[in-house]
């Protein structure tokens, strides 16, 4: 398991400097376009109710014995800011998904995430192209494409309109033969192919936003009515690597709290943990979340590439492995 | 009945899979950004040695296939099985041809060979990969030849044929590269 070198960090010394200067880039970027620094608590109350996420808790004996669940973005704490009327902010921080860990997943990771009033996702698309010629210091013309259009092009498959078992031949066509976990359900095979498939085919040479996703992968992101419905979402790919994945977001608090519900019942189905839902969330929207949108930047990711890695833990001091 | 979690998936884990014990050869973690994740992984069966690509919902187990590799000692072959022993334990194990398959025509007696057991019965056998045998029958050689003339077969006391330099004699030890089947050299007795 460990050798007489497993004290030493997982990068080169060079690769971590010159990490420490890129995060400092990244800051300087926000500074100069006013939006402000916050850093919100790691461990909460609240937990995720994502039935794709796995969080991590921990039992805290102050100031009396009770579960803590560490964040797995600071989504919910920046969004109570937001509603508290802090304007544009966005925090670089840690956070924490069990369950995840590969070539490019690690269950601890830097996170840079970002919260603009007035924005909806394409103007925040815009930003974060911006961010991303700031960090990777070179010209950026990224590509938009929407999810439906991204699975015809590279899937040869309407996302919208094929039945599940349309989308299962599609996936079986290619290779992709689930030994587990098959279901009915639509969904199932088109997460099968983005990871598989359209994902790894975009944003080579320039990086790709993929946006409009099909309304039941809405996650936190509004709904605009069709036809057909879809999530003012995004999501941008370098390299073939999902990067950052955005919102127009959800400022109602009746359908957030329906869509708190509708993962618990998800949840329950799957057999996973119950984590409390985070009511201070909804209280701040029903107070008055602004219309904003936000995005998530995977910061470690977007940093191996920016290196000419492909393993994350080429440019971190200490990879889960060695933590 | 032992099993893993594809959350346990590593490089030389032995899984069940469509009732046949395989190795991983790779794993890999695929997930869209948000939604399901995945285990996409390469696996060799350790039957027939193919190697396919499955995919794995993460977090699923898989049951774990009872697959030991151990060094034994070829003993003798009564026609229609090729017997083993464990020089430790001195246990005895009986490989049917298919299991002893391309090795049957590389073993001589006592000779160590990694055998790989499927619920305690050989699965597969593999000669070493260089093995010294004699040679029982090739054509003369022809005199003044060097070793970089032709070649000509020859038949070695486990029956197997090959390849060997015109000036290799009869009643010859040669050594022998079992994965490629070539000639390597003379042994000097």
């Amino acid at each position: 398991m460990s050798d007489a070198t497993d004290w030493g960090p997982g990068a080169e010394m060079a690769t971590l400097r010159w990490r420490a200067q890129r995060i400092a880039r990244i800051r300087a970027f926000f500074a100069g376009r006013g939006v402000w620094e916050v850093e919100t608590p790691m461990l909460s109350r609240a937990g995720a109710t994502d039935p794709a996420l796995h969080g991590l808790e921990s039992e805290v004996s102050v100031p009396v014995p009770h579960r803590r669940y560490w964040h797995t973005s600071p989504e919910f704490a920046m969004k109570r800011l937001l509603a508290a009327g802090s304007g544009a902010i966005y925090q670089l921080c840690r956070v924490f998904r069990d369950g995840e860990l590969g070539r490019q997943h690690s269950p601890e990771f830097t996170l840079l995430e970002w919260y603009r009033p007035g924005f909806d996702e394409h103007d925040l698309m815009d930003e974060v192209a911006a961010l991303l010629a700031a960090v990777l210091e070179r010209p950026i013309r990224s590509q938009r494409i929407a999810y439906r259009d991204a699975f015809r092009r590279h899937a040869d498959l309407d996302p919208i309109t094929a039945d599940p078992a349309h989308c299962r031949r599609c996936c079986l066509d290619r290779g992709l033969d689930p030994v587990s976990g098959a279901t009915g359900e639509r969904d199932f095979w088109l997460d099968l192919l983005m990871g598989h498939v359209v994902g790894p085919a975009l944003g080579h040479g320039e990086p790709c936003f993929v946006y409009d996703y099909p309304a039941s992968q809405a996650a936190l992101a509004r709904v605009r009515p069709g036809p057909p419905p879809v999530a003012a979402r995004f999501e941008l790919y370098l390299n073939g690597v999902e990067l950052a994945n955005g919102f127009h977001e959800l400022t109602d608090p009746v359908e957030q709290a329906a869509r708190f519900r509708a993962d618990l019942a998800r949840r329950r189905q799957l057999g996973l943990a119950l984590p409390p839902v985070d009511q201070r969330l909804l209280e701040a929207m029903q107070a008055g979340l602004p219309e904003c949108a936000g995005v998530a930047v995977g910061v470690d990711r977007l940093l191996m590439i920016a290196a000419g890695a492909d393993r994350l833990e080429q440019v971190l001091a200490f990879p889960f492995g060695r933590a | 009945m032992a099993s893993y979690s594809t959350n346990e998936f590593k490089a030389g884990l032995k899984i069940m899979l469509d009732g046949a014990p395989c190795a991983i050869v790779e794993n890999e973690f695929v997930k869209p950004g948000k939604g399901q994740a995945f285990n996409r992984v390469k696996v060799r069966n350790l039957r027939t040695g193919r190697v396919v690509e499955r995919t794995f919902k993460s977090g699923d187990t898989v049951e774990a296939a009872d697959v030991l590799e151990l060094e034994l000692q070829y003993l003798y072959s009564d026609g229609e099985f090729w017997h083993f022993m464990d020089p430790g334990s001195f246990e005895q194990y009986a490989a049917s041809k298919e299991a002893v398959g391309e090795a049957a025509q590389w073993l001589t007696e006592q000779e160590m060979c990694q055998v790989t057991l499927w619920d305690g019965a050989p699965l597969t056998v593999s000669a070493p990969s260089f093995v010294t045998l004699r040679i029982t029958e090739t054509d003369p050689g022809v005199r003044g030849d060097t070793s970089s003339g032709g070649s000509k077969p020859a038949t070695l006391e486990t029956g197997a044929v090959v390849r060997v330099p015109l000036f290799i004699e009869e009643g010859e030890l040669i050594k022998v590269d079992t994965r490629t089947g070539e000639y390597v050299g003379r042994v000097k007795e």
